[in-house]
């Protein structure tokens, strides 16, 4: 293991603005349906927290509104990730807590992929491996340190 | 106590002597004898030197010195020795913060109070002040040693300060720019911009700290942060006015360009053509920008000539003015430029302003430049002055030259507002400034004019458009007479703007850039008192707009002229009075139309000129003030026009045209005076008394009206729409009455309304209610309404026998009925006859009237309430009898809900009547009083009821009270109101038709569940019914009729996981589960509400997903 940051000293973008949704006509009426569309999806996951610092993934621009692919009626959900450096360890991670924010925010019927960006990570092909095997996520899930790491990633997402 | 005070023991020592120095503080108005004072003082002096018991003596000094001279205060001899003794004794700095305060107050006393004390120590207490403040960083005493330095520097003379001031300001300059990081909560306080202003108060409390203070400022106002670039910009114009111009006059240069460049960084690249920055300067909200135009303003005006010459003389300035030839259209502007541009227009206006004279020189360098590229020449007759040159004539003229001609034109308009001169006619005559404006004008105008024609395809339009209307508008509010701009250009103005209005209402913003400059010309000219204008503006734009409301050309959208109207309306007080008797003759004009011809289009029409009557126009009168006689008229045309039309036709039952009318006629009638009112009532009641139909002389004997079947039914048969319309009009105006108006004839009047209102004619019970609720009682003894008090009223109401039937209606046998032939209103409610409509009409109208008594807090009230409960019971027998007996015919079934649903008219809220505005009395707290008699009974009802349905009626009762009753009222007694709501909210939430009051319902409960205050009486009765409560929560999460009860039976939950985890564990698995059906809700506002909701309570356990 490296000990210290992996990236000490990481790019930090703005904060894009929460966009208002332009009232559609869905508003006036009470049955229509809204689908969940891709703004939603990173609605959810935009507030992360970095593993290793205090900014969010969207300030790091580890995830953008357009990396996120959504079909609603299929059922799924692709979020396509970059990491901050190409050896990022923290990869993994950052995957995994994409990964439960969505399975705890999104309805069960959704199926879910987390890739990382292709050519940006030196072990592209073992992160998302690892990330997309039901198994070892939940194995992952069992080890009480990585589940608190996860949920501290989490907390600024439920505010 | 002489022992404490002097003992070797340190920690008792220092108690001793902090106790006599609080003692003192307290006793601070207490005459005391000089000797006294003079020895307390020589003793806490002498303390000081005693570091390890120095906050007694601290505050010992600071209580003696802050004497009130009531109780006699200390010498300046002896205010010396106590200085000197500081001088002495005192290492400020190595002492606690609290000590240090102490000091700092000391000293700011002394410096305040005894100013000749101290000034005689001089060059020592000076050093003193030095060495104490040095590196001070606590905000508190920061506060108190700016303030010192400030106190001192005005103190002492100049020579003596100028051995220091390098030395105190070297102290000083430290702290610029002030940063502040401490979060809000500590040190709450003091904040950053109290410090940032005791600190310039500081820097600016002595010439001499000049040298040292300029070139500081200037330095950090090239730093990047940008509160330290408001910051310097902000000391640099306070210092400037305090130095004086002869010692800035050494910066000033610097200063130039320092300014000059924080001025053209700061620009916003592009400007905003919205309607709104019509009349600012578009880019308000950069505080960089508008400290350093400011800053610019302070320099100009000290120093206007040197400044000038630079500006003149600019070699930036000159070089865009060289340039602006290539700016053709705003957009081919390269970003950069357009920074300049507007660096230069900001400049310019601001030095234009600052002075006649400045103005002179700035105009007459620039503004000829600024014409040419415009192609235009100096144009006397209106005739010549389009020039050869082809640009104008396309509508094209060059954007660049056009925006700084307008700054330059805003800024000489502001400075002939703004400086006194000009008040008089003669004076800017003279001026060059002048004479050069006034020969560009004509040309000026026409060549706007001619922007605005370009069309809207063209992809300059916007700009083409803002420009040209902002600069017309520029042109249109000079102030000074007609001395500028001659009255036929100004009417050309006008009638431009106008008929943009009248005719070019495809193009919005067109449009709406001209409505608001014509707006603002007719503020300009109500508020500048422009009597010349006033009379053009009057006879162009006012006459013009007002009678597009009563023309019948329709192809201008109605809403649309309606806006104009309106908005134009608000301008001024004449302007108004025009606009209201406009609309008032086109309401009258197209409500005859409907009401004789049945014209349908007219319908619409009047439709939406009374909403705008009512809801724009008549607000806006009652902000001025003074126009009751328009109203008084407006409510007399409409009852002429009403008397005037003998025949309806059929067309007028369109619901919308009688409820606007009725609004309109509630609002103006409210708002007039007493006096008004009664001609009012007079008018209408000769109306009403011709009506042809209304046995007026039955009713006023007693005997009973008959009833029949046939007259009940006609409810909307031709011959009675005029009859119904009267009658609601007449209605209406006694609800807008005030209590002290004389309502003619009210034992006829409430006759009528009780006949009228069993043919469900809701106005008829609203306008019962509002009299019961506002007649004089007998005991005050004044005659205030003629001939009637609330006595008989309510004699006339409730005990007289009104009706009577013929044999076509079975009478129910009923023990009250004693007569059997003849019956009241109460009787009829309680099913006394078998015609269903009937019975609910009679109780709608004795809900109306019981909330008139309850409103004033009468006893009647609550006989009413107990018809209610019997009309409940009664019922719910017979309803459970007819449950099984047949379902669909369920009529008495309904009869049961209206009687619950009476309770919500007794509690709610209404607009229509009995509000504040229609002058209702209205007890306080009559909601709780209310609440609090009548639970009780309803619960005990409820607990002893043994059907279902009943059970549930009592609970629809319960439910409308609960949901009208302020929540602290409901919180005080949750244990007994949890489990009926949550009964209600089970039993409402079938029916679709029910969703208002189940959702309002829900808010009680999240309203109880989220209380902080009540906690202890409120969060016992939760977690009491912790189980009920989400086990329905979890019910309406999938209600499928309003988003709005799903969202919050969410939120209740959410709530609820805070309750203690041993309440709340057992619950855990079924909410989580009801939760992800949740997240797949349609409606996107629940979806991230059920998605909080998973997360709180996910985490009430295990932190993991797997549950």
């Amino acid at each position: 293991m490296v000990s210290g940051l992996i990236n000490a000293n990481p790019v930090v973008y703005e904060k894009k603005e929460r966009r208002a949704r332009s009232a559609s006509s869905c508003v006036n009426d009470e049955y229509a349906a809204e689908q969940i569309d891709q703004q939603e999806v990173f609605d959810h996951v935009r507030d992360i927290k970095d593993p290793e610092h205090p900014y969010s993934l969207e300030e790091l621009k580890v995830i953008t509104e357009d990396a996120i692919e959504v079909d609603d009626e299929r059922s799924y959900v692709r979020v396509t990730f970059t990491p901050t450096v190409e050896h990022c360890s923290m990869a993994t991670v950052i995957g995994l807590c994409l990964r439960v924010k969505l399975m705890r925010s999104l309805p069960p019927r959704f199926k879910v992929d987390i890739m990382v960006a292709p050519g940006t990570h030196a072990t592209e092909a073992a992160v998302n491996k690892q990330l997309n095997d039901k198994e070892r996520v939940a194995a992952a899930l069992e080890n009480p340190n990585l589940v608190d790491m996860v949920d501290e990633c989490l907390a600024p997402t439920f505010d | 106590m002489g022992m404490y005070l002097t003992t070797t023991d340190d920690v008792i020592r220092a108690r001793g002597i902090l106790l006599l120095g609080e003692l003192l503080t307290h006793l601070a108005s207490k005459p005391l004898d000089d000797a006294t004072i003079h020895s307390m003082l020589a003793f806490f002096t002498d303390r000081l030197a005693d570091w390890k018991a120095l906050r007694g003596a601290l505050v010992g000094c600071l209580a003696l010195l802050r004497r009130k001279s009531s109780g006699g205060v200390i010498t300046t001899n002896d205010a010396k020795a106590v200085a000197q003794s500081y001088i002495q004794n005192l290492q400020v700095q190595s002492l606690a913060q609290h000590d240090r305060k102490l000091c700092f107050e000391l000293l700011e006393c002394l410096l305040q109070r005894y100013p000749d004390a101290v000034v005689s120590l001089g060059e020592d207490l000076l050093y003193a002040i030095c060495e104490a403040i040095d590196g001070e960083k606590d905000p508190h005493c920061l506060m108190l040693t700016f303030h010192i330095v400030e106190v001192a520097a005005e103190l002492f003379s100049d020579d003596l300060l100028a051995n220091f001031a390098s030395d105190l300001f070297e102290i000083l300059g430290c702290y610029f720019p002030i940063h502040f990081t401490h979060s809000k909560a500590e040190d709450f306080d003091v904040k950053r911009d109290d410090l940032s202003r005791a600190l310039m108060a500081a820097f600016s409390s002595t010439s001499l700290f000049e040298p040292f203070a300029i070139p500081l400022l200037l330095e950090k106002l090239s730093s990047s942060l940008q509160s330290a670039k408001v910051d310097s910009l902000k000391y640099l114009s306070h210092c400037t006015v305090k130095y004086g111009a002869d010692r800035i006059e050494k910066h000033a240069k610097a200063m130039w360009s320092s300014i000059k460049d924080a001025i053209y960084s700061s620009h916003e690249p592009t400007l905003s053509f919205a309607s709104e920055s019509l009349d600012g300067v578009g880019f308000r909200d950069n505080v960089i920008l508008t400290e350093s135009l400011n800053l610019l303003d302070t320099v100009f005006k000290q120093n206007s000539g040197l400044f000038l010459s630079w500006i003149i003389g600019d070699e930036d300035i000159n070089l865009i003015f060289k340039s602006i030839s290539s700016f053709k259209t705003y957009k081919e502007i390269s970003l950069q430029s357009k920074q300049k541009l507007h660096a230069v227009g900001s400049i310019l206006s601001v030095s234009a302003k600052a002075s006649p004279a400045a103005c002179n020189s700035v105009m007459e360098s620039f503004f000829p430049c600024l014409m040419h590229p415009l192609g235009l020449s100096v144009g006397n007759s209106t005739q010549d002055c389009f020039p050869n040159d082809g640009n104008v004539l396309r509508g094209k003229l060059n954007h660049g030259a056009l925006y700084l001609c307008i700054e330059l034109m805003t800024a000489c308009r502001e400075l002939m507002a703004s400086s006194e001169e000009f008040k008089s006619v003669a004076a800017p005559a003279n001026e060059r400034w002048y004479c050069l404006l006034q020969s560009y004008s004509a040309s000026l105008a026409k060549a706007l004019r001619s922007t605005l024609e370009t069309s809207a395809n063209e992809d300059s339009y916007e700009t083409n458009v803002y420009f040209g209307v902002k600069g017309l508008l520029i042109l249109g509010t000079f102030s000074g007479g007609s001395l500028i701009i001659s009255n036929s250009i100004f009417e050309n103005i006008l009638l431009t703007f106008t008929s943009i209005i009248i005719s070019e209402f495809e193009n919005t913003l067109l449009w709406k850039l001209a409505l608001k400059a014509l707006v603002h010309i007719g503020s300009f000219i109500d508020r500048f008192n422009e009597s010349e204008k006033a009379l053009s503006y009057m006879d162009v734009v006012i006459e013009k707009i007002v009678s597009l409301a009563s023309s019948h050309d329709f192809s201008m959208p109605f809403p649309l002229k309606l806006e104009a109207i309106s908005e134009i309306g608000a301008t001024g007080r004449n302007y108004l009075l025009k606009i209201v008797q406009g609309l008032e003759e086109a309401v009258c004009a197209n409500l005859y139309e409907v009401l004789v011809h049945g014209n349908p289009k007219s319908a619409e029409v009047v439709v939406q000129l009374l909403e705008c009557y009512s809801n724009k126009v008549l607000p806006r009168i009652h902000e001025i003030g003074g126009f009751e006689e328009v109203l008084l008229r407006f409510a007399v045309n409409i009852w002429n026009l009403i008397e005037k039309s003998v025949t309806f036709s059929s067309q007028v039952h369109e619901k919308g045209l009688l409820d606007a009318t009725m609004k309109a006629m509630k609002l103006a009638v409210g708002s007039c005076s007493v006096e008004s009112q009664n001609i009012v009532f007079q008018k209408a009641f000769t109306v009403l008394s011709l009506g042809t139909y209304f046995p007026l002389e039955d009713a006023a004997s007693n005997i009973p009206i008959l009833l029949n079947e046939f007259q009940l039914t006609q409810e909307t048969s031709i011959s009675s729409s005029r009859e119904a319309w009267i009658c609601s009009l007449f209605a209406s105006v006694i609800i807008a009455a005030r209590p002290q108006t004389h309502i003619p004839n009210v034992r006829l009047v409430i006759r009528l309304f009780m006949t009228t209102l069993l043919k469900g004619n809701v106005p008829a019970a609203q306008a019962l209610g509002s009299m019961v609720n506002k007649l004089g009682l007998k005991s005050n003894g004044t005659e205030v309404h003629g001939n009637c008090t609330l006595e008989e009223a309510m004699d006339i109401i409730f005990d007289s026998k009104l009706w009577s039937f013929n044999d076509s209606v079975t009478l129910r046998s009923n023990g009250g009925l004693e007569n059997g032939s003849s019956i009241g209103l109460t009787d009829i409610c309680r099913g006394a006859t078998n015609i269903r409509s009937l019975q609910v009409h009679a109780i709608a109208g004795l809900a109306w009237i019981g909330k008139g008594l309850l409103m004033r807090g009468h006893e009647k009230v609550k006989d009413i309430t107990m018809t209610f409960i019997e009309c409940l019971l009664s019922n719910s027998k017979l309803g459970s009898f007819s449950l099984e007996q047949d379902y669909s015919e369920n009529s008495s079934e309904s009869v049961v809900k209206y009687a619950a649903d009476a309770f919500k008219i007794l509690m709610g809220d209404s607009e229509d009547c009995l509000s504040r505005k229609l002058h209702a009395t209205i007890r306080p707290l009559y909601k709780q009083r209310f609440y609090s008699t009548i639970m009780p009974i309803l619960q005990s009802l409820i607990i002893k009821s043994n059907s279902s349905f009943s059970r549930s009626i009592l609970c629809r009762a319960c439910a409308h009270i609960i949901s009208d009753t302020p929540l602290i009222v409901v919180l005080n007694d949750a244990k007994t109101v949890i489990p009926i709501l949550m009964d209600g909210l089970s039993i409402l939430s079938n029916d679709v038709s029910d969703k208002d009051i189940v959702y309002s319902l829900l808010l009680v409960l999240s309203g109880i569940l989220t209380d902080k205050n009540g906690k202890t009486i409120g969060q016992e009765a939760v977690i009491e019914c912790a189980h009920i409560i989400i086990d329905h929560s979890i019910i309406l999460i999938s209600y499928p009729h309003m988003m709005l009860v799903r969202e919050t039976a969410i939120q209740c939950l959410v709530a609820m996981s805070k309750l203690p985890h041993a309440r709340i564990y057992p619950m855990r698995r079924e909410v989580l589960q009801a939760i992800s059906r949740a997240l797949d809700d349609p409606k996107r506002a629940v979806r991230q509400e059920a998605v909080r909701c998973r997360q709180a309570w996910a985490s009430t356990a295990s932190r993991s997903l797997y549950f």
